[in-house]
């Protein structure tokens, strides 16, 4: 199964060291990566590999939007079927 | 991979445009809890729905947590209860009530509904005693909702039952008038009742369902509202087809979230209901599309046609995304519940008139708007003799769900809070329809051919 982290905010040092040093700590495999800068506002998308999580669901998406709150950041996982079947027919 | 758009514009539509599945609702038959012992019969109910629904607000929960879309409702629908209690008097139908509002405190979830009746045609002496009953059980609990259907296309109207609905709204309003007459709010009396309805206060468990089965209601107004607004001007062809793609898409997650909630409740999977519900949250206001459309304020000359519009592309865009359709399935007008709405019925572009017209070309009915307390119990059954007209002669569901708001007039507004929202008080023809609503009898179904 696979889920989709998206990060939007504020553009600065080290988000994408700060996520993937969080994908690593719960077994999360990225899978691929897109990030874009549009004026100072940074989005990052993640697709990640969640099988082998070492924990639950709900505590990976816990721990990464309290990450978003201190950085002040919004930090969202989730499923990628969501998107799957709202944009593809 | 995922294209980065499309991904942005999913959590746009949820973070910014108030998109959320509006409710799962868990439809349970009780007919196999029919018993003549009325204890027993009672704690068959209380058992069936507390163990059919046991996981139902906690797999909502994962859903909402493993898709990231808000899921606002969990609720229960169950047969309608006059067909359960069949020979029991008023008092007892009350006792049922209480065990349905144990059940739903017991499961956590918002709503119950079903406590009501199917008197198309005629009345039982069970329906009747529950009609009787409703004004105490809606006074004596707080997630109960009741509807009566009073009409069908092929059965013409039951005028007796508009009648006792009239008298019966009006001790409903009384019973509750220390809180603003709330008790109506949860009541709503029908013309062509859906047996798969998710959405309150009209949902019920039809006869032809199965034994347990999973509708979802989705919601989304505000989506639709921001794609009219970022598509700028354009002609009919082309607003027609930004809805219908917008519908689309909101339609396929509550598949999906259907879809997963059926498979992880071993429940079957029954329909979608592909309306647009508002709130009074800002930006999710089905009023608001209305303007967005080009209408300086909702209720203004060429509301009904914009809405006839919108509610149709809302069909033809959902359809091809749900490989089940049914319940209501169009743009709902409740107006305290519906921030624009509101705002137009506070200014008087809005008016009970406007919205019966645009009753004709939507969802549901006359809803959720409050009139003056004094209103007689004949003026409020003409209201709903009018409203399930309209949906008997044209084949549709119509419903009524107004509240006489005791010991308020017009010019003063109402609270109900949450979800209900607020409304100013409507002012209504002041002419009686008394003599005609005590004629009695049943309108005749109407014919067929000759359409016009």
């Amino acid at each position: 199964m696979k889920a989709v982290i998206t990060v939007i905010g504020k553009d600065s040092v080290g988000i994408i060291a700060t996520v993937s040093a969080e994908c690593a700590k719960f077994g999360v495999n990225i899978v691929d990566i897109t990030q874009s800068v549009i004026q100072d506002y940074f989005a990052m998308i993640m697709l990640v590999e969640i099988d082998n999580m070492s924990s639950t669901f709900m505590s990976f998406q816990k721990e990464l939007e309290a990450v978003g709150v201190q950085k002040n950041l919004d930090i969202r996982v989730m499923h990628e079927d969501i998107f799957n079947t709202m944009h593809r027919i | 991979m995922l294209n980065t758009n499309d991904i942005l514009e999913t959590i746009n539509m949820i973070k910014q445009e108030n998109l959320d599945i509006r409710t799962i609702t868990m439809g349970i038959s009780l007919l196999d809890c029919i018993s003549d012992d009325r204890a027993r019969l009672e704690t068959k109910i209380y058992d069936k729905i507390t163990k059919s629904a046991r996981d139902l607000v906690k797999t909502a929960l994962d859903l909402e947590h493993t898709y990231g879309i808000p899921i606002i409702n969990k609720r229960v629908s169950v047969t309608p209860i006059s067909l359960v209690g069949a020979d029991f008097g008023p008092d007892e139908y009350v006792r049922l009530a209480g065990v349905l509002e144990r059940a739903a405190n017991e499961l956590g979830i918002n709503f119950i509904g079903g406590f009501g009746a199917l008197v198309q045609k005629g009345m039982t002496r069970g329906a009747s005693a529950l009609i009787e009953a409703i004004p105490e059980a809606l006074a004596t609990t707080t997630k109960v909702c009741s509807s009566v259907n009073v009409a069908s296309t092929k059965a013409g109207i039951n005028m007796d039952a508009v009648k006792r609905m009239g008298e019966i709204m009006r001790q409903t309003a009384i019973l509750t008038q220390d809180q603003d007459s709330i008790g109506c709010a949860k009541l709503v009396v029908f013309a062509n009742i859906p047996e798969d309805n998710p959405f309150m206060a009209g949902a019920m468990h039809g006869m032809g369902e199965s034994d347990t089965v999973i509708n979802v209601g989705v919601s989304g107004p505000g989506v639709v509202a921001s794609a009219i607004k970022r598509e700028g001007y354009c002609d009919f062809s082309r607003l027609a087809d930004v809805i219908k793609k917008t519908a689309f898409k909101i339609t396929r997650v509550g598949q999906l979230i259907a879809y997963e909630a059926s498979r992880r409740l071993n429940t079957p999977y029954g329909i979608i209901d592909l309306s647009l519900a508002p709130t009074p949250a800002v930006g999710d206001s089905v009023a608001h599309i209305l303007e967005n459309m080009g209408l300086e304020k909702c209720g203004t000359h060429g509301t009904t046609a914009a809405l006839a519009m919108l509610n149709d592309a809302v069909k033809k865009g959902g359809v091809m995304a749900s490989s089940h359709v049914g319940g209501l399935s169009g743009a709902f007008i409740p107006v305290s519940e519906d921030a624009g709405m509101i705002s137009a019925a506070e200014c008087g572009a809005l008016t009970i008139e406007k919205l019966e017209a645009m009753t004709a070309v939507c969802s549901v009915g006359l809803d959720m708007i409050a009139v003056p307390g004094d209103t007689s119990a004949s003026t409020l059954s003409g209201i709903i003799a009018d409203e399930i007209a309209i949906g008997v002669i044209n084949n549709k569901t119509t419903a009524v769900r107004l509240i006489p708001v005791i010991g308020k007039d017009v010019g003063e507004s109402v609270e109900f809070g949450g979800l209900l929202g607020h409304a100013p008080i409507m002012p209504l023809n002041k002419y009686s329809s008394e003599e005609f609503i005590n004629r009695g009898g049943r309108i005749p179904a109407p014919i067929h051919s000759l359409r016009n």
